[in-house]
């Protein structure tokens, strides 16, 4: 009963912030207008809606993609981070601990270094955030036979440190790109219908797979030998939740850039309001996440208008101080 | 459903930790395996839950261990390690559901005869005024007894406990092992369990195997395998065994004199 009103509450809280992240910008779009223009394009609606043509253009080829691709990449994001965290059984698990951002950022980086087109920037993305969460996992599990779930966090973090250092090579080598790589790890939400037709297979793909595997990640918290004992092939589940959860992530990164901060951040607030089981962590993530990062866009294209903030600096700066209250309560749960 | 365990080894790290291991528990009896720290108690529970690879033959009903699918396998034993992780936010009533994960299929979710099953097992254990309770707010004695419920809730015929009196003072030591007695008998269960106190070992179990350096060096009725001469040599402890209620042994530390 209780669940259901929760996610009824982050539905009406998403579409919310949908709604405001299409009205508010330079151009301001009156909410009813916004809403009748969107139902006439409806099958078999027809209304009116008293935008102009400019206005109708504004919505339809600017705010509209950026509104969807920015809850998508949110939703995405939350939902890898929550899945990572279930796998690891780590709260602090996140995309970006485990070598996909790093991985990202050193393939996107060499494409423009060495190729110059923006045209396979995505691509790179999808196989440098996959191939960083590979290496991560491949070598926590070398590491210890098993793998630990602080082996793994920390090969992600030396896999990170890594590849960060060969993209800053890169980057140095070639001064004149500095500023395209660093537009893009900084993350943009503004990449048009293009990108969110690129990303939407994959997202869906991978948000069915992880909120499916909600109850097995709740046995998996007891620990391996016990979801063992209990008939559950843990290495298997794992495997499934974390080529998910990376793909989750690729598509995100690949369409967004690195933002950070949101599959940390949001699945934790969730916790806080909703208890820790994952058959309501996953699904909430995803909403509350889409609603996070909508906002965040919002926040980032305004506040310094006419320019525009990095939407990553507005994850990070609420994100940064977020964490360390989610790590100091942490330690107080382990000691 | 009895179990048999013939000539089994484990191998840990390339470190040979049990070898040639020999022990029958039989169909609705208690056999409690006891002996000094590093004695391989605890890998040979495991090896019978099928979690780590052996050598020889582990069969439980007749059927060997590792020819079960997990699935299976969970449906006749169920296992209580030394000490479980609690998922701190986890709810009394939903950890004891964890139990049913053997009968749900992987894509599946529970039945309401899932959670009925649950019900039930918590309302035997007297703990349905706990089952909305998070798993952090626990007494040691109710933790305790809430992963027995999760094991039961598996309504596996054996039920292998790695020291399920860890950490319990006195009075809930007891409490513990009668229920566990009081189940074994009631539902016809066979128990095999981990117990580092010699005395309580005694009093509960109905057959003792006392296991030094990975192998099995004593097994029989408590009296048979508690001798001043056993425990002296694989314990290197000094002590008194007398004869307790119903002729079972208890064992007293004495202090060496002079």
């Amino acid at each position: 009963m209780r669940k259901g009103v929760v996610f009824a509450g982050a539905a009406v809280v998403l579409a919310a912030c949908m709604a405001a992240g299409l009205m508010v910008g330079a151009a301001g779009l009156p909410l009813k207008g916004v809403l009748l223009a969107l139902a006439d394009r409806l099958p078999f609606v027809s209304a009116h809606s008293g935008l102009t043509p400019l206005e109708t253009g504004v919505l339809f080829e600017l705010r509209l993609p950026r509104v969807l691709l920015g809850a998508m990449v949110g939703g995405l994001l939350a939902v890898a981070g929550a899945g990572y965290q279930g796998v690891f059984r780590n709260p602090l698990a996140d995309p970006y601990l485990l070598g996909a951002a790093a991985g990202a950022g050193l393939t996107v980086t060499l494409v423009i270094v060495a190729v110059g087109d923006g045209a396979a920037v995505p691509l790179a993305a999808f196989c440098g955030a996959a191939g960083g969460v590979l290496l991560a996992y491949g070598l926590g599990h070398t590491a210890t036979r098993g793998g630990g779930t602080a082996t793994l966090v920390l090969a992600g973090v030396a896999v990170t440190s890594f590849l960060t250092a060969i993209q800053t090579f890169l980057q140095q080598l070639k001064v004149e790109e500095l500023q395209r790589v660093y537009a893009w790890i900084l993350g943009d939400v503004g990449g048009g219908w293009e990108q969110v037709a690129m990303c939407a297979p994959y997202a869906v793909v991978a948000a069915a797979i992880l909120l499916l595997h909600g109850r097995l990640l709740d046995v998996l918290s007891v620990g391996d030998d016990e979801a063992s004992a209990l008939g559950v092939r843990a290495g298997r589940v794992r495997l499934v939740v974390l080529v998910a959860a990376s793909l989750a992530t690729a598509a995100a990164v690949s369409a967004g850039g690195l933002i950070g901060f949101v599959g940390v951040v949001v699945p934790h607030a969730v916790r806080r309001l909703a208890g820790g089981s994952y058959r309501v962590v996953l699904p909430l993530s995803l909403l509350a996440g889409g609603a996070f990062l909508v906002t965040a866009d919002l926040i980032a294209r305004t506040v310094l208008a006419p320019a525009e903030l990095p939407i990553g600096v507005v994850t990070a700066f609420v994100g940064a101080p977020f964490f360390v209250t989610i790590l100091r309560a942490t330690r107080k749960v382990e000691t | 459903m009895t179990v048999e365990i013939t000539d089994v080894g484990v191998d840990l790290g390339g470190r040979p930790v049990l070898r040639g291991v020999t022990a029958t528990a039989r169909e609705g009896r208690w056999l409690a395996v006891i002996g000094p720290n590093g004695a391989g108690k605890s890998t040979l529970l495991k090896a019978v839950m099928g979690l780590l690879p052996h050598t020889g033959l582990i069969t439980v009903g007749g059927r060997p261990v590792r020819d079960l699918a997990p699935r299976d396998r969970a449906r006749v034993l169920a296992y209580a390690p030394q000490s479980p992780l609690l998922p701190p936010d986890m709810t009394v009533h939903e950890y004891a559901l964890l139990g049913r994960t053997p009968y749900i299929p992987y894509w599946g979710r529970e039945s309401a005869r899932d959670t009925e099953t649950a019900r039930a097992v918590l309302d035997r254990l007297d703990l349905t005024g706990l089952a909305a309770r998070p798993l952090e707010r626990l007494s040691g004695g109710e933790r305790q007894r809430v992963v027995l419920a999760r094991a039961l809730t598996q309504q596996a015929p054996v039920l292998l406990l790695d020291e399920p009196t860890t950490a319990l003072d006195l009075g809930h030591q007891q409490q513990v092992l009668e229920l566990v007695d009081r189940l074994r008998r009631d539902d016809g269960l066979t128990v095999v369990s981990t117990l580092h106190d010699l005395t309580l070992a005694a009093q509960y179990a109905d057959d003792l195997l006392l296991m030094s350096g990975g192998t099995a060096v004593a097994a029989g009725g408590p009296g048979e395998v508690l001798t001043e001469d056993l425990v002296t040599r694989h314990f290197g402890a000094r002590v008194s065994i007398g004869a307790g209620p119903a002729g079972r042994p208890v064992v007293h530390l004495r202090r060496p004199t002079g």
